[in-house]
């Protein structure tokens, strides 16, 4: 089993056994040391790779490591074409700093669209290949011989001619000096030995005992911890602090301003800081958005659905004209609201500032962007600051795109020049400031002929978009071009699985106070929900088979369709489930495309009389093109679920007097082990392509669900979450 | 000041009595294994054992233990890693991000403690907290790979 200790390595001394506890000699790095920091103890063979003289083999991943196993994926490519032993591989993170020091040599850092793998397996490939011809190249310029007599296995190099051999970790400092080859060949994936395998997660040991260093966990010498409260008004700005009482308490060091907006209390301890800020009294002015509501916001969408003006997402044909001439026509609206993405780890950073320098250490899905977060709020040049990025306790979106917490932690230690500062939210804070699942809602409209045939099809999505409130630059003409994932006409990356003859897509923008974020799976689950269910919809309302509805329509999508029936073959479809503990057991069905993957899903449930839902097994099936490790796609097609059944079944926030209601998990519930149903993975990677596996079977989880509940019930749920509508018979 | 009986050893330390025994463990004696989730007793990243037993220690303060009552966090579990839970978590790799997994591997083995051979429908009622991950399905079989009971799905 490997040791995992990416940034550890060079951040961690020794650990004490002391009540099996540690503490963490973090060396901080003071100004003009960046360049020293930043210098490997063994030299690289280039990038990506770095062989030490003992044979251990450090893989470098610029993408972070949040439970998706994205870590473990990347070093299997690296290694596949480095030709190393797996067994001696550990991996460690580039940082932000040196990335940018080094012109981006590591690409980009960004951790989120399930594109650890699919965006950048061609150039860390590249790089493990690389690496091993100048390894290889090495041994045979000590040797004197032609490298393309010499041959590799496990990070021996053998000259068979001359019945030699040596090491990767012998001539990794000499390779190290060796030109960087331009013209790199790729193993064929039919070839692969170490990459396609369901190797074991490196990550996994240090989870098992406590030893695993979350942001959280952080001690720095000389540190101190912090507590916060922005205004829960979004929007909102401080009026007046009464910061007397918080300031005689126990431990307290500073009550300060962070920003125009919220209140931070510096303590000894996170407990005593957190208890402190209880007894700040904060005046605030909640602005322009005191008074704002979901119950307000949810008529501004349904206005919304018949308005005049809307960015076009896909077209073909003359929906409106098809479904007006229609011998049959059928409407229905559908409704999915804000969602937090309640990581088990709360946000959290620590920090140091000095006039010359800025030090942040933090979970990110980004290094990047919290990069450029820290500098700015620091208001210091980049090349002075530095993040140094720790495995995440979760991530779903919530730490990539916004560092709010990065700039927090720094206008923090900025008033305290020389301490370091642990900034920890509360789960109340992480509550009330997310970056929401973006509110939506859709009407869609058809029109089928006299056989039941779909003709024409009107999908109007009325609502938030999350472009809009984080990259508001990209939007062009008023048109996002995310909102409609799962619903393009092309592009390989989410396209509507079905041939409609006249069709019109379209989106009314409307976005209300909440500031939105990229929630797991983003515009893919409420789009695959309105679709999906619709389409069940409509195959009831004509009288035929749910499958056999879908699969007039994809005659043109032969990789959607794939998936849809390789579920369909699995569960039976078209015979009786078997019933469980005397209720019948109902299927329903859903398929889409996004992140690259094509997804489809089959769910079986059952429903008592008295309306108790259970989810007993989802089958999921997922062809991602090329699969690098298949024990983790599972886990991933398992882990989706939660996510997207989390959101189904219970997730909701709403919005009163501006501010969000739910705090916790108390009033924030989320799918625990005894909602959990079976689940079954179906992996069919067709090759050619290279799809996500994080976040694509989410969006199929709910619609199958949802499917399944009126094949149960007769009962259609349009609006979510579930637990707003009973399922009680009669 | 508190006289607590932690991981085996009896440790006298400064710290306010309503401090909740999370933060004590973490800030005081830098036992950072134990995590916090919640603060108000629903998740469970927070359980230690109390003489055997799981508890949430996010919502009991300090001043409900003395040097008595035998305290064993993830780090006391066992000294190598060698817990039936714990080679069960190695061999079916179940941590995806892990922040919930100290918590989730102590209300297990607190469970195989009480019950030695448990039905998946007692796992799924006795073991409450929280994974955003989804580790779900693979705690169920770790457990059960754990009490020596076969795996179903």
């Amino acid at each position: 089993m490997n040791a995992i200790t990416p940034r550890r390595r060079q951040f961690l001394a020794g650990a004490s056994a002391a009540l099996g506890a540690f503490t963490l000699g973090f060396r901080i790095p003071l100004a003009g040391e960046a360049a020293a920091q930043s210098a490997p103890a063994t030299p690289e063979v280039n990038a990506w790779v770095v062989v030490k003289p003992d044979e251990t083999v450090i893989i470098r991943i610029a993408r972070s490591e949040m439970g998706q196993g994205t870590l473990t994926g990347l070093a299997q490519l690296v290694a596949e074409e480095l030709d190393c032993d797996w067994a001696k591989v550990t991996t460690e993170y580039p940082t932000p700093g040196q990335n940018l020091a080094r012109g981006r040599i590591w690409g980009n850092m960004s951790t989120g669209g399930s594109r650890g793998v699919r965006e950048s397996n061609e150039y860390v490939r590249k790089g493990g290949a690389a690496a091993r011809m100048m390894l290889v190249q090495a041994a045979a310029n000590q040797w004197g011989v032609p490298a393309g007599e010499c041959r590799v296995a496990a990070g021996v190099i053998t000259h068979a001619p001359s019945g030699r051999t040596t090491t990767y970790g012998a001539v990794a400092e000499a390779a190290g000096k060796l030109p960087v080859p331009t013209d790199v060949a790729l193993k064929d994936p039919k070839d692969w030995k170490i990459a396609g395998r369901p190797v074991p997660r490196l990550d996994t040991a240090a989870k098992l005992n406590g030893s695993q260093v979350y942001g959280i966990d952080l001690k720095l010498p000389g540190m101190l911890n912090a507590a916060i409260q922005a205004c829960p008004v979004f929007g909102g700005k401080l009026r007046n602090v009464d910061s007397a009482a918080a300031e005689a308490m126990p431990g307290v060091k500073r009550v300060l301003r962070v920003g125009d907006d919220a209140v931070a209390v510096v303590a000894d301890t996170w407990w005593r800081a957190k208890t402190a800020l209880e007894a700040v009294k904060i005046e605030w002015d909640a602005g322009e958005n005191a008074a704002a509501s979901s119950a307000a916001f949810k008529e501004v969408l349904k206005a919304a659905l018949d308005a005049s003006q809307a960015a076009v997402g896909n077209r073909a044909g003359d929906a409106a004209a098809a479904i007006a001439a229609a011998p049959r026509k059928f409407e229905a609206v559908y409704y999915y609201p804000h969602q937090n993405h309640a990581c088990m780890e709360v946000m959290n950073a620590t920090a140091v500032w000095t006039p010359e320098r800025c030090e942040v250490w933090t979970p990110t899905q980004n290094g990047e962007a919290a990069h450029a977060a820290a500098a700015e709020a620091a208001g210091l040049p980049p090349a002075r600051c530095e993040i140094y990025k720790i495995h995440l306790g979760g991530g779903f979106g919530r730490r990539g795109a916004v560092h709010d917490w990065v700039r927090q932690v720094v206008l923090i230690a900025r008033q305290m020049p020389g301490t370091p500062i642990k900034l920890i939210w509360s789960r109340e804070e992480d509550m009330l400031q997310g970056r929401y699942h973006p509110v939506t809602m859709c009407k869609l409209s058809a029109g089928l002929d006299a056989q039941g045939n779909l003709t024409g099809l009107h999908m109007r999505i009325a609502g938030q978009s999350i472009v809009a409130g984080i990259f508001p630059q990209n939007i062009r003409d008023g048109r996002d071009p995310v909102v409609f994932q799962g619903l393009n006409a092309g592009g390989g990356e989410a396209e509507i699985g079905y041939g409609i003859p006249n069709l019109l897509i379209d989106h009314a923008m409307r976005n209300p106070h909440v500031p939105p974020g990229f929630w797991r799976g983003v515009n893919l689950n409420q789009n695959t929900i309105y679709l999906e269910c619709f389409m069940d919809e409509l195959a009831h309302l004509v009288g035929k088979d749910p499958l056999e509805f879908r699969r007039g329509l994809m005659a043109n999508h032969p990789k959607h369709l794939a998936v849809l029936n390789a579920v369909a073959e699995r569960v039976g479809w078209g015979t009786p489930p078997a019933p469980v503990d005397g209720q019948p057991v109902f299927r329903g069905l859903a398929q889409t495309h996004g992140f690259g993957s094509y997804v489809a899903a089959c769910a079986e449930v059952s429903v008592s009389d008295g309306g108790e839902l259970k989810i007993h097994r989802i089958v999921a099936a997922t062809d991602p093109g090329h699969a690098v490790n298949p024990q983790q796609i599972a886990a991933q097609v398992e882990g989706s679920f939660v996510y997207g059944l989390s959101a189904a079944l219970h997730g909701e926030c709403t919005v009163k007097d501006g501010r969000i209601e739910q705090t916790n998990f108390d009033n924030y519930q989320v799918l625990r082990m005894d909602e959990m149903p079976k689940v079954e993975t179906i992996l069919a990677p067709s090759g050619g392509f290279w799809g996500g596996v994080g976040e694509p079977t989410i969006a199929v989880a709910a619609p199958a669900v949802l499917n399944a509940i009126f094949a149960a019930t007769g009962k259609r749920v349009r609006e979510l979450p579930l637990k707003n509508t009973s399922l009680r018979r009669g | 000041m508190a006289k607590l009986n932690v991981n085996g050893r009896v440790i006298e330390f400064e710290v306010e009595d309503d401090t909740p025994l999370l933060w004590a463990l973490r800030e005081q004696l830098g036992l950072t294994g134990t995590k916090y989730g919640c603060g108000v007793a629903q998740c469970g990243a927070c359980t230690v054992h109390v003489d055997g037993a799981a508890v949430r220690s996010c919502s009991m303060p300090v001043s409900a233990f003395d040097e008595t009552q035998k305290i064993v966090t993830i780090e006391g579990l066992s000294p190598d890693s060698s817990h039936p839970i714990q080679q069960a978590w190695l061999a079916l790799d179940v941590p995806q991000c892990g922040f919930c997994q100290s918590g989730m591997i102590m209300a297990a083995a607190a469970l195989l403690a009480a019950t030695p051979r448990p039905t998946e429908a007692q796992i799924r009622e006795e073991v409450t907290n929280i994974c955003r991950c989804g580790t779900y399905n693979r705690v169920i079989a770790g457990i059960q790979r754990a009490a020596g009971v076969s795996t179903a799905g």
